[in-house]
């Protein structure tokens, strides 16, 4: 969008072509009296975009569940906190970068990185790790995705791993895990989801409300230009067409270092007991921030722009009030102490100015050299954006039958050929290649890094305890049956997290979506919504905050909807930690079901083909992906969960990794990966066929072993839980995998050679050119 | 004997070395501001870790002009000991108190994971509690970790016993394959001839506690706290 002078009289098609509809322009001439001049209308463009205003969501997002009794900060604010015992408070959030990442991997990964980092320490709280969700197109060429294409995604994974590691690694936090997931549908829509978590004492949490008339408003951080104007209003509120190109100057561009010193000087500025409010600046920068620290405090702000630092001449109010330049952050301090609060930023080396004051009336004054610019009632702007109820309409399901659904082999096949392309696939190997680019270790905190452990496991040096982290999310499922497809995200993130040891404590959500303007969008994200609430209310982790992104279609393709939710946990004990590596030789492997008796689980027949369609197996070996997400039980879920728990706690077992994409049989090859010179044998038996049996990625299930002599406590415990305990092999000193079904050997290979596959497969793939 | 850790703006890793040395090892530790040129009578410094300046230019380029290295040059000119680690690393070989130079690595990436480095020589206060030909495990984590030097500069380090450290495989080869930034002759590690001052890529100070996967970095810190006590180091700054 071309700058655009405040003399320039605002027409329907300037209005329109700001995404401002007629109905929202109509309300906005209510709420002004008047009609809006282009820096107003510039304003409300960017607040009342979907990105900021959430009207499409807001009806269906007061469904979630945000209490519970370890909450001290739910949604609302820049990142939800939970109590975690000692004094402390944990404030964590997941958020999207999604647009900016298709049109400049590096810059709109990076920069969605430095957004939630800030969500963290504007809160008062040090940010201590940070995780990725990620989400591409095809990396090879097959049926769906030609060479081109292919090459494309390549471009895109790597500009968008270079750009997160390069801020994480800057700005001095570990980058302690994520996922990695790969679909045709995220070719043009890639996801990038970033998570932050950080620390403070209870009474150190700051939140974002302006308040005390009089009291002066600072900002602080970089100069203002003109990168990322429209970044949300433009970028994150609409889809992709043949034009994208264009949208490059709306990426913004990331300083880490500058962050660094912002978030030490921000934290040092706050122990002065100067600073009454503070929030970060990032989509709708200027405008956002200070209409809504006014509207949480029911205050008014006035600013003058000509004291804000600027780093390039001849901005107008339009942009300067739009800039999402990044690093900046707007605080009150109370007044008659703004100089003990200038002189930490004067310390650091930031730039910190008295850009205008606390006002009474409510109203968002916005000057320039003493002239009025824009002047909008602070609490409507931010509040009172349009809310939107859009129709939702259940698509017209297809007609499936056995002929569309995964054709089983015959008992006795060996499937160790189809089990190492399995391994080899982008969404099943090894991310190492990603994650060593990835400083998981600095602040020495990393207890369980990217890989070690089904969950990211940070401990907290002041206590006893740590705190998990894991994300998860299966879009796939989510398009054949987004309900259950989104209860399965929230119970994998916490089945995870209570595999590491954990209790999940804590819900985040990202919820990565089509156009909300199509029915069929809106009803997938209304039964996602649904599915997240009733399984957070079932596991007990309510959402603390989050983060809608709709509009991720491009030519009218949506891709699949991807619910991610981050799942964060406490463990009592940081020496109780659990690992995915088998320890010892002689190890007893224990399939663990909390479902109770495994028998219910070997489905057959038609529905057992119709389950397994939704599977990594069967989109990876056969090229089919139709059927029905597996059932998902959260009773099963929540006692499998509470059973981990205790078992970490008691230090009886010797290692734990969930089953989740790709079934046991992964599950067993990456235990065998996480150890050296160990190997596993194991009889399984059952009335379904081999492949549902070691691929079908049923929930509710962990692969654990243990010692001997303390099989008889884990048995106890088991049980005590209501879970079911099968003995289905030995760890052995061989290194080999061997998994028998039904008194066939159906898998055999050597440890080594499986695993050189996995851990190198993503790496070659990505140097093909 | 007291630590003392150099904060310049954009440092990171200067908090895991205070932890090491303050609570781990239980020894008098202090951080330094930049600005400062008081070395508060530490009689070791150590140059951390991190992204000083945002590696602007290149990396410790701007910080070997900060007030405060003014007064780690002059105490390493009088023997103090100084150890830089990563940054620290590079920040020395910028201010010319260290031989040589370092490039980006030669995978062109990031890097982050355990790596095996061997002790070459234990005469030098910072390896003087290892074995010679201790294989120690310690993590990297750097983009710019590739040691380079001229032939004769190379030919000097070896000649004079100033290459601390070097690259090897799990099993301790001299092999490329252990090698993770392609750095000149495998080098993790040199000292400068009067041997009190030191630099390594390797971050020894994530490699204290056990539960951190090593504590073989726990070697360094106790050269030289044995080192300064039994007086083998020569000044208190």
């Amino acid at each position: 969008m071309a700058t655009a002078p405040t003399e320039v009289k605002v027409t329907p098609e300037i209005a329109a072509e700001h995404g401002v509809t007629q109905e929202e322009y109509g309300r906005i001439q209510k709420i002004l009296g008047r009609d809006p001049n282009i820096t107003e209308l510039g304003i409300f463009s960017v607040m009342w975009s979907e990105h900021c205003s959430y009207k499409s969501s807001k009806v269906h997002l007061k469904r979630l569940p945000t209490r519970g009794k370890l909450v001290v900060q739910g949604p609302g604010e820049n990142a939800g906190v939970v109590d975690i015992g000692d004094g402390l408070v944990a404030a964590f959030k997941i958020e999207s970068h999604n647009h900016p990442s298709y049109v400049e991997p590096f810059q709109g990964a990076t920069t969605g990185v430095g957004g939630i980092l800030r969500d963290i320490f504007t809160m008062g709280a040090r940010p201590i790790a940070v995780m990725d969700s990620l989400r591409f197109g095809e990396i090879t060429p097959s049926k769906t995705t030609n060479e081109e294409e292919a090459a494309k995604n390549r471009r895109i994974l790597d500009g968008v791993v270079r750009g997160v590691g390069s801020y994480g690694n800057c700005f001095g936090v570990p980058t302690v895990g994520g996922e990695v997931a790969f679909e045709p549908c995220y070719a043009q829509n890639p996801l990038v989801n970033a998570l932050a978590l950080g620390i403070a004492r209870k009474e150190e949490i700051f939140l974002a409300k302006a308040k005390g008339i009089g009291n002066p408003v600072i900002y602080v951080g970089a100069k203002t230009g003109r990168d990322g104007i429209h970044g949300a209003s433009l970028l994150a509120s609409a889809e992709f067409t043949e034009e994208s190109q264009q949208k490059r100057p709306n990426v913004q561009v990331g300083d880490p270092f500058m962050e660094k010193l912002l978030l030490e000087a921000c934290l040092e500025a706050m122990k002065t007991g100067a600073v009454v409010a503070i929030q970060d600046m990032g989509a709708a920068g200027l405008t956002c921030s200070t209409c809504e620290m006014a509207s949480r405090g029911g205050t008014g702000i006035e600013i003058d722009l000509a004291k804000v630092p600027q780093r390039e001449t001849g901005m107008t109010p339009y942009e300067i009030m739009l800039s999402e330049s990044q690093e900046r952050m707007l605080l009150v301090a109370e007044k008659g102490r703004e100089q003990e609060v200038l002189a930490v930023f004067k310390k650091w080396g930031l730039d910190a100015m008295v850009v205008g004051d606390v006002t009474d009336g409510g109203l968002l004054v916005v000057k320039d050299h003493g002239k009025v610019a824009a002047q909008i009632p602070a609490h409507p702007l931010a509040e009172e954006g349009p809310i939107y109820n859009r129709p939702v309409a259940e698509p017209t399901p297809g007609k499936e039958s056995e002929r569309d659904w995964f054709p089983f082999s015959a008992d006795g096949t060996d499937l160790t050929a189809n089990f190492t392309k399995l391994l080899a696939s982008p969404t099943i190997a090894s991310k190492r290649w990603i994650t060593e680019q990835y400083d998981s270790m600095v602040r020495t905190n990393t207890l369980a890094g990217p890989g070690a452990s089904d969950a990211a496991v940070v401990r907290i040096k002041e206590t006893k305890r740590a705190l998990a982290l894991a994300t998860d999310g299966n879009g796939r499922w989510c398009q054949l049956n987004p309900k259950v497809g989104a209860m399965h995200a929230v119970a994998e993130a916490a089945r995870n997290v209570a595999t590491s040891g954990a209790r999940p404590i804590a819900a985040t959500n990202c919820l990565n979506f089509g156009s909300p303007e199509k029915p069929e969008v809106m009803w997938q994200f209304s039964q996602a919504i649904d599915g997240v609430g009733e399984a957070c209310v079932a596991l007990g982790t309510p959402i603390t905050g989050g983060n809608v992104s709709f509009y991720n279609e491009t030519l009218g393709k949506s891709i699949y909807p991807t619910p991610v939710i981050g799942i964060l946990g406490l463990l009592e004990d940081a020496t109780r930690v659990l690992k995915v590596g088998f320890r010892k030789a002689g190890d007893v492997i224990l399939l663990l079901d909390g479902a109770g008796d495994s028998d219910g689980r070997q489905k057959t027949g038609a529905k057992a083909a119709q389950e397994f369609s939704s599977s990594e197996y069967s989109k990876t070996i056969a090229g089919i992906v139709a059927g029905e997400p597996p059932a998902i039980d959260l009773v099963a879920e929540k006692r499998l969960i509470d059973c981990m728990v205790a078992l970490a706690e008691a230090g009886t077992i010797q290692s734990a990794h969930d089953i989740s994409d790709g079934g046991l049989a992964v599950t067993l090859a990456e235990s065998c990966f996480g150890a050296s010179g160990l190997g596993a044998e194991t009889k399984l038996n059952g009335a379904a066929n081999a492949e549902y049996a070691l691929f079908g990625e049923s929930g509710a299930r962990v692969v654990v072993s243990v010692s001997p002599e303390k099989l008889a406590a884990v048995w106890t415990t088991a049980r005590q839980y209501g879970v079911g305990a099968l003995e289905i092999g030995k760890v052995t000193g061989d290194n080999a995998l061997r998994i028998e079904y039904k008194g066939h050997g159906v898998v055999s290979a050597q440890v080594p050679t499986l695993k050189d596959i996995w851990a190198y497969s993503l790496e070659r793939h990505l140097k093909i050119q | 004997m007291k630590f003392g850790v150099v904060v310049f703006p954009g440092s990171n890793c200067d908090h895991d070395a205070f932890h090491a040395i303050g609570h781990v090892l239980q020894k008098p530790v202090e951080f330094i501001w930049h600005q400062s040129e008081d070395l508060h009578h530490c009689d070791a410094i150590i140059l951390p870790g991190g992204f000083s300046y945002g590696d602007y230019l290149r990396t410790g380029a701007i910080a070997r002009f900060s007030p405060v290295m003014k007064s780690v040059e002059k105490f390493a000119n009088d023997g103090g000991l100084v150890l830089g680690i990563c940054n620290g690393f590079q920040i020395l070989l910028e201010a010319g108190l260290l031989p040589g130079a370092m490039m980006r690595n030669a995978g062109l990436r990031f890097i982050c994971k355990h790596v095996h480095i061997r002790v070459e020589e234990t005469n030098a206060p910072f390896t003087c509690a290892a074995e010679k030909g201790e294989i120690l495990t310690i993590p990297i984590a750097h983009s710019d970790g590739n040691y380079t030097c001229d032939e004769a500069t190379l030919k000097d380090l070896e000649k004079h016993h100033q290459v601390l450290f070097r690259y090897t495989t799990p099993g301790g080869k001299d092999d490329a394959a252990g090698n993770p930034n392609g750095s000149t002759a495998n080098i993790a590690g040199i000292c400068n001839r009067a041997r009190n001052v030191a630099g390594l890529m390797p971050h020894p100070e994530r490699a204290v506690e056990e539960v951190l996967d090593s504590n073989d970095g726990l070697l360094i810190f106790r050269s030289m706290i044995e080192a300064v006590v039994n007086n083998t180091a020569k000044a208190t700054a």
